[in-house]
């Protein structure tokens, strides 16, 4: 079980989150002048990494806000967790990272 | 390389077994090889194996970063069928399990490949609904399938609680009489031993750290074994596919996440298929140890750990004790995780790519072991002859693009 620390509510189980994939994808402005090659990218291809991967998280079953996370997909320890709309820079720590 | 057979145990037996042969050697790593499978895990040691055996090329390379097989092929719950739901997923798993049939002859080992059955339990109007179409399609397609009252259920599972005091009832299943399970580490074993026989080099503990290419043309791999040339290059790497990917400046859709499985004590025989329900979601078989080897959904962050986290274990054992009672009391007894690729409509990706001799089969996902032979033997195909068999055309990376998914999502049977 994870621990994993909501911007707003603090550290709580991994069992209240639900984990929403890739963060930081722009849904392109103008789809009509979009190539299927560029569509394709948008919605399917994905970084996948082996290492520090940032992520959209869902505090589903506390405040139900969605917030960004740094976590190292190796280990599975945050490193950041931030607002939507934060940079990095700005982001409140996670306090002890995952359990 | 030695024969297996009776007169070998016979022979050996007055040596005390001292003198079996080593089942595949562990040469140093050429300069350059013909074709070089990336990843060696059932599905790249197969398709070595289909390029030696089926298309004559034995100056190929299979690399692998840590010990053969030790990936998702050692971590699998071994299940083997071929009851998928669109013709092309229905085509490609079906000539694996034809493969499957004759494969402890054709590799002269034992692969313990056993036709038990596989069961796909339904337990709502829509999921009877689904599994109708389901067998229809099958049988449609030449693959057996039968539709199971819950009373034919019971008499072939009788410790499955089929009454009305489950929270989901049970209402019937699907039923593949030629589905069952296989020994996982064997297929490796067996995969290796047959390719290495055929003059394949198996390079273990040989990590690729990078691609090479000259111009739109793949020539080579960087290795932690050193630089290795060839202008065919197969990753058949599963959860590492978009790390080798990254390498290459390929772009993949798929994610990486752990999956779970467990085993219990070791107890007599009491359940004599293969059991796998979607909606309360476990799947369950007993393998000749004894043991009942289990598994459910993937955890559904991202993850290279080979591990994920208790709940899941929980959840499925929970819907284990609703569908088995009698198995409340049973100890687990091993748990652990693989690396499993994702891809968006739950089916693989066996395809060229935009770089010459560069070829990717991957996003296996949750449902590669069934796949094992069959996977290699049209990969194999797609190297040697430079483009898909029928069998694998409609994998291609470039569906993303078009729109041709082919969604699996439900016969793939596992929580994404």
């Amino acid at each position: 079980m994870l621990q994993i620390t909501c911007p707003w509510c603090g550290p709580r189980a991994e069992s209240e989150f639900s984990c929403g994939g890739e963060a930081h994808i722009a849904r392109p402005l103008d789809t009509d002048a979009l190539s299927d090659e560029q569509w394709g990218d948008y919605l399917f291809m994905r970084k996948n990494p082996k290492g520090l991967h940032r992520e959209q998280w869902l505090h589903a079953s506390g405040c139900r806000r969605w917030f960004n996370a740094e976590r190292n997909t190796v280990s599975y320890v945050f490193t950041q967790v931030y607002k939507p709309g934060e940079a990095l820079a700005e982001s409140v720590a996670a306090a002890g990272g995952a359990k | 390389m030695s024969h297996f057979s009776i007169f070998a145990l016979a022979r050996n037996a007055m040596s005390y077994h001292e003198n079996w042969q080593r089942q595949w050697r562990s040469p140093a790593p050429k300069a350059s090889y013909d074709a070089i499978i990336v990843g060696g895990g059932g599905h790249g040691l197969a398709t070595a194996y289909y390029l030696a055996k089926e298309h004559g090329m034995r100056n190929i390379a299979v690399v692998e970063r840590g010990w053969l097989g030790g990936g998702n092929t050692a971590r699998n719950t071994t299940i083997v069928r071929s009851n998928y739901l669109w013709d092309d997923a229905t085509h490609l798993y079906e000539k694996a399990l034809q493969l499957w049939e004759g494969l402890s002859q054709d590799l002269n080992y034992n692969t313990m490949f056993s036709q038990r059955g596989v069961m796909n339990v339904g337990h709502s109007l829509q999921d009877m609904r689904d599994i109708h179409r389901r067998v229809n399609a099958n049988r449609l397609n030449g693959v057996d399938g039968v539709v199971l009252s819950p009373e034919e259920i019971k008499a072939m599972v009788p410790i499955m609680n089929t009454s009305n005091s489950l929270r989901y009832p049970v209402m019937g299943a699907s039923f593949q009489p030629r589905g069952g399970v296989a020994r996982h580490d064997a297929i490796a074993w067996g995969f290796a031993r047959a390719a290495d026989r055929l003059g394949v080099d198996i390079l273990q503990n040989c990590e690729v750290v990078g691609v090479q290419r000259e111009g739109d043309q793949v020539v080579g791999i960087e290795t932690t074994r050193g630089v290795i040339k060839s202008k065919k290059i197969g990753v058949v790497a599963a959860g590492h596919s978009s790390v080798i990917a990254d390498m290459a400046g390929i772009r993949l859709p798929l994610e990486s996440h752990p999956l779970q499985a467990l085993v219990s004590e070791p107890m007599k025989p009491i359940l004599h298929t293969v059991v796998m329900s979607n909606a309360i979601h476990a799947y369950a078989s007993q393998s000749d140890k004894g043991d009942l080897v289990i598994g459910a959904g993937i955890d559904s962050f991202v993850g290279y750990g080979q591990r994920g986290s208790f709940p899941v274990i929980e959840h499925t054992l929970q819907a284990i004790c609703e569908l088995f009672p009698i198995f409340r009391r049973v100890r687990m007894n091993r748990q652990w995780g693989g690396i499993v690729d994702v891809a968006p409509d739950a089916c693989p990706i066996i395809s060229k790519t935009h770089i010459k001799g560069l070829y990717f089969n991957c996003g296996w996902g949750t449902g590669g072991f069934k796949a094992t032979p069959g996977s290699g033997w049209v990969m194999a195909h797609t190297i040697a002859q430079d483009r898909p068999h029928a069998l694998n055309a409609a994998f291609d990376l470039n569906r993303f693009n078009t729109g041709h998914l082919i969604d699996e999502h439900g016969a793939a049977g596992v929580a994404h």
